[in-house]
């Protein structure tokens, strides 16, 4: 249908013809009433995904634990108790919540087991520093016993006629043939 | 001497091995422990227009036990609780977690109802402020409303017998 035939329909619904642009006007106002519905109802939708949250979901998602499927990240995981964790992450950020205070809701309700990444604290200081710790143990025996193998070496001494024999037995590699 | 070391070094590794061995990781620990209950309101299951909430119980020792008709470890749990509350020790207050609202009524007419009430959490949302993440879960709160004990999954007779039950003895007895 056509503005000309919505015209015309709606003149001969009104019966006094100086009113004849008015109906036009109406028209008009009609369709920018409906165009502006429409517009609305689509930002109402809730199913549109939000690129913004969603790249902070996905940066988030693989730095979570699944409780329930200890391997899989959240972001990986399709369990019910990945997929509620993650409404849930979408809710707060929908509300402009930000991702330390996401974390700090989750960390809050299982506990820092959901990181991947412990805090370094009290109890993970171990965990932390404990490799390192091994690594300075073993440079200092490496280099006790280095130290050690020296004082060894330097220990031996030889007699004179045992440095004549070595001498002579080297010496034919003195001109560098042998 | 020297020959000690590698073994000391080798018994070492051993009783770390054996303790990991012995850890359940399905098992985390609640950070809840010792922190307020957190709080929730929820219709109840069985007369939707009354609510159940935690500061209906403060003043007396209560488990807080999340079940559903779904779940196949509630049903192996649900003797026992059905037994602890015909010995009237504590009152025990179910929180039916993402359940649908007939099968949770039916699923309790069925096996017994060892609850004072239940709360009706369809969408889960009290369960997560609980960290609830594997159904059963059961929670010992005391008179002041803060959590003292978090079991994750069904309660065992023996955790029954020498965590639970001494640790509600001892919280009533305050």
């Amino acid at each position: 249908m056509n503005v000309r035939d919505m015209q015309l329909r709606m003149d001969s619904l009104v019966p006094h013809t100086h009113f004849r642009p008015v109906p036009g006007l109406l028209f008009l106002g009609l369709c920018l009433l409906l165009t502006g519905n429409v517009s609305l109802a689509k930002e109402a939708a809730p199913m549109i995904a939000d690129p913004v949250i969603e790249a902070r979901m996905a940066a988030m998602g693989g730095e979570l634990r699944c409780l329930v499927c200890q391997g899989q990240s959240i972001a990986g995981s399709d369990s019910g108790f990945a997929n509620d964790v993650k409404k849930e992450m979408r809710t707060m950020m929908e509300n402009g919540r930000s991702d330390s205070e996401v974390v700090d809701f989750l960390v809050q309700r299982y506990g820092d087991f959901i990181l991947f990444r412990p805090p370094v604290k009290g109890a993970t200081l171990l965990l932390w520093a404990g490799p390192f710790i091994l690594l300075g143990i073993a440079l200092l025996v490496l280099f006790i016993s280095l130290k050690r193998r020296g004082l060894r070496a330097s220990e031996v001494s030889l007699s004179n006629e045992e440095i004549r024999r070595a001498e002579s037995l080297l010496g034919d590699d003195k001109d560098g043939k042998g | 001497m020297k020959r000690l070391i590698p073994l000391a070094a080798f018994v070492v590794l051993v009783v770390f091995l054996g303790v990991g061995l012995l850890l359940d990781p399905s098992k985390v620990p609640s950070p809840l422990i010792d922190k307020p209950a957190p709080a929730f309101a929820l219709p109840q299951l069985h007369n939707a227009s009354e609510t159940i909430s935690n500061s209906d119980m403060r003043g007396q020792v209560w488990l807080f036990n999340v079940w559903a008709s779904w779940c196949v470890s509630c049903r192996q749990e649900h003797p026992l609780l059905v037994e602890l509350a015909r010995r009237n020790i504590v009152p025990i207050i179910g929180l039916n977690y993402k359940d649908e609202r007939n099968d949770a009524i039916r699923w309790l007419q069925d096996l017994g109802n060892p609850y004072t009430k239940s709360g009706h959490d369809i969408e889960g949302r009290v369960g997560m402020d609980y960290g609830v993440y594997g159904v059963p879960e059961t929670y010992v709160i005391d008179q002041q409303g803060t959590i003292r004990f978090k079991q994750i999954g069904p309660i065992s007779p023996d955790a029954l017998q020498n965590e639970i039950l001494p640790l509600i003895e001892k919280l009533q007895g305050i």
